[in-house]
């Protein structure tokens, strides 16, 4: 293939080597040599690709709740929850998975790539059966984020400096750890979340029997779990008669 | 509990978070048990959509979730057409400090889901979301199932309560990216593309998702509104001042002795806040700066606590009251990290779409970095400063001011101590240089060594302090 385009060229009737050039580096996530996503030709068919029937269900589902075409909305609206499901599914966003989305979908696979790895919480690669995050934002900091952060790198042998940009895996492969921006609870803070429950203010030693519990099955420090924590300021009784006496919710 | 600083004993005013305490709330039931959908049987029976718009603009409720604009008004610039409309709620929540959103959303989603409901009669709207952090897991399922439910007691879907007016509502989960709570952002997050702003204008009210009308605001404005319809505006204004209306619910977070959500009428004194409810800061330690609207927020210093908390009162002070979120400083934190943490973080979530976010923001950590590291010099304060500048104002979204405001007020108000951190790290450079690579003032987590030659620095008093909390209690040798 010549590296100049050629002035006929048609790109609805290219084959997809004609997009990659020949001696540069290629992005893998972006560009396998795919179709921009409008084209047809490159949206999965249903023929072919095989997908578990619970699967195209609920993908269905959620491509449902969405205004459709007709209603000037769009199924891609249920990229990032479908990109849910796969995740939840196969464990990670797989090639496979997303090629399956893509055709219940009827978008192209590159489209569900882009948006996969556009988001933090996606992942294009294995990521291990439980996910650790470790806020290091700056509530969290300021009370030991970066020290708890360590001490689960220390306890599964997960890389540090990989944990502290994007994650790292456990040494058997089974626990992410990776450290995360505020993750909205720095009430709790040196806080974690582990398998998307929040957990905190923990000290050091906590990490230790976090991954002890998971590796053994058994429920994470239920006594740090923010679903058993009360309201800061405890319970209060309202005495102010422009709460008592109003109307509507919460009386 | 004894305040050892002399403050009054300060009590919240809970109208949001009232009864939060009872798991019940959380259920339609129990919701239902408190007063809850009785305003929205009333509204969709005999109260006008118009009366409505009306008195939320004259109620005042101002926008919580960062610029504070007038709600009301946002409904209002809705075009009353036919037209597909919608309502997207922002519970993006993803400014570092700001964890009220997931209080009310835990505790109270029926609260939220009937503000919705009302706001959306209010506009002719008939499809809503609620677009959720993904990080917020918990949370989104308890919107789920209240969603459910609140569709199995027929106040949502096809006709509602027999008044002819539909809305369908969706709990959209996000997927972790912060640009996803700036508003343009959110609505290409939500029609499924990877979450990059928009050019404004056109304004969401008039071209947002789908390119139809829509109606975009925080979790907590929009809890706010049954209680507005029910008690009218008045009511509303009888709380907070004159230019802030209302209670806010205020995240207290960082070096004080109880961090969490606070519900308080705006204009309450930051003391009130931070050494009233929050504790104030740990013991011996004594406050050096915080930041008053989250983390975009241009640091205030001690000498501001006795200001009220209000929109205005922040905007006077050179700050703002941004999200309602309040962290804490006290003297065991190196404000020259503290400003690299927040340039690092923006730089992380800046998604690239303009060369002064984009590169700003890189150099504005990378040149920290060199502080901390004692490689700059006192002259690289000014760049630092100057970078800020260049980036204020010449953005597509305000991520880049978001960064831009508190680093450029912490160059400026803690001048001596950047200068001090460049000293002293320098000066632990140079004897490494000089002694070799086991000189004690090289290892920062070196235990019992001599001070480094450049005297301790507060990033290690921080370390210091930490680890004498991380021992579990008894085991202190
Ligand atoms: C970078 C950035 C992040 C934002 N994040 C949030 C957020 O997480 N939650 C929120 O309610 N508003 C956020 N906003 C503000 C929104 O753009 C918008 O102003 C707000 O949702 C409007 O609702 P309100 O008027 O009720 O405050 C953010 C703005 C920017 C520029
Ligand atoms: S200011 Fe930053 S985050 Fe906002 S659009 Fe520009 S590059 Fe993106
Ligand atoms: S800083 Fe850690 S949760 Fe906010």
């Amino acid at each position: 293939m010549s590296p100049v385009m050629p002035s006929d060229f048609d790109p609805r009737n290219a084959e997809p080597e004609d997009f990659v050039s020949p001696g540069l580096p290629v992005d893998e996530a972006n560009t396998t040599g795919r179709f921009p996503d409008a084209d047809p030709e490159q949206i999965p068919d249903p023929a072919v690709v095989e997908v578990p029937a619970d699967l195209r269900e609920q993908i269905q589902a959620i491509v449902d709740k969405y205004p459709d075409r007709d209603h000037k909305g769009s199924p891609k609206s249920a990229a990032i929850p479908v990109l849910w499901i796969i995740q939840r599914r196969y464990g990670w966003c797989t090639p496979e998975g997303i090629v399956q989305a893509a055709c219940v979908m009827q978008v192209t696979p590159a489209y569900l790539e882009s948006v996969a790895s556009f988001y933090d919480l996606l992942r294009t690669s294995p990521q291990g059966e439980h996910q650790v995050l470790v806020c290091t934002n700056i509530a969290c900091w300021m009370r030991g984020g970066d020290e708890l952060l360590d001490s689960f790198c220390e306890k599964t042998g997960a890389d540090r400096e990989a944990a502290g940009h994007g994650g790292a895996l456990s040494e058997d492969g089974n626990i992410l750890v990776s450290g995360f921006e505020c993750l909205g609870a720095c009430d709790l803070a040196p806080m974690a979340s582990v398998d998307e429950r929040y957990f905190g203010p923990l000290e050091n030693a906590d990490a230790g029997t976090i991954v002890d519990q998971l590796e053994a099955g058994e429920e994470v420090l239920p006594g740090k779990a923010l679903e058993k924590r009360g309201l800061a300021g405890g319970v209060a009784e309202s005495t102010d008669p422009r709460v008592t006496e109003g109307q509507g919710p919460n009386q | 509990m004894s305040e050892s600083n002399g403050t009054s004993k300060v009590t919240e005013t809970r109208v949001l978070l009232r009864h939060a305490e009872d798991p019940k709330m959380a259920t339609l039931a129990g919701y239902e048990s408190y007063g809850g959908y009785q305003v929205l049987k009333k509204a969709l029976k005999e109260i006008d959509p118009e009366w409505i718009v009306n008195e939320l603009e004259e109620s005042g409720l101002r926008g919580r979730g960062g610029a504070g604009f007038s709600m009301g008004k946002k409904v209002s610039f809705l075009p009353r057409t036919e037209e597909a409309k919608y309502l997207c709620c922002n519970a993006d929540e993803s400014e570092p400090g700001a964890f009220k959103d997931r209080e009310l959303m835990q505790r109270n989603p029926h609260q939220l889901i009937e503000g919705i409901i009302i706001s959306s009669f209010a506009a002719g709207i008939e499809h809503a979301f609620i677009f959720i952090r993904g990080e917020y897991d918990d949370q989104a399922d308890i919107l789920d199932r209240a969603v459910e439910e609140a569709y199995g007691a027929g106040y949502l879907g096809k006709n509602i309560l027999g008044s002819g007016f539909d809305l369908e509502l969706v709990v959209h989960r996000g997927a972790g990216a912060y640009i996803c709570g700036e508003e343009t952002a959110l609505l290409d997050a939500l029609e499924g593309k990877r979450g990059n702003p928009r050019l404004k204008p056109p304004f969401p009210a008039v071209q947002g998702l789908y390119g139809g009308p829509t109606l975009i605001n925080n979790v907590e404005t929009l809890s706010n509104v049954s209680h507005i319809v029910a008690n009218g505006a008045d009511w509303f204004k009888s709380f907070g001042t004159e230019q802030s209306p209302g209670t806010k619910v205020v995240s207290v977070s960082g070096c004080v002795k109880r961090p969490g959500n606070y519900e308080v009428e705006l204009g309450v004194s930051l003391r009130d806040l931070i050494y009233g409810l929050a504790g104030g800061p740990l013991d011996g330690r004594e406050i050096t700066a915080f930041y008053p609207g989250g983390s975009s927020s241009p640091v205030l210093t001690p000498a501001e606590m006795d200001l009220p908390y209000s929109f205005e009162a922040m905007a006077e002070a050179g700050s703002m009251l941004g999200s309602g979120s309040i962290i804490v400083a006290d003297d065991s934190v190196s404000i020259p990290h503290m400003a690299l943490r927040t340039a690092k973080f923006y730089r992380h979530e800046s998604c690239g779409k303009c060369t002064p976010c984009r590169e700003g923001t890189n150099w504005t950590e990378k040149m920290l970095q060199r502080v901390v590291r004692g490689e700059a010099t006192p002259m690289d304060l000014d760049i630092i400063s100057s970078v800020q500048d260049n980036i204020m104002g010449h953005c597509l979204c305000v991520l880049g001011d978001a960064m831009a405001m508190p680093v450029s007020s912490m160059v400026t108000k803690f001048r001596d101590e950047f200068e001090e951190v460049i000293a002293s790290e320098a000066a632990k450079a140079w004897n490494t240089a000089l002694d070799g690579p086991d000189s004690p003032g090289r290892d920062e987590n070196a235990n019992g060594d001599e001070p480094g030659p450049g005297g301790t620095s507060p990033e290690e008093i921080r370390r210091e302090r930490l680890a004498g909390r991380a021992i579990p209690s008894g085991g202190a040798s």
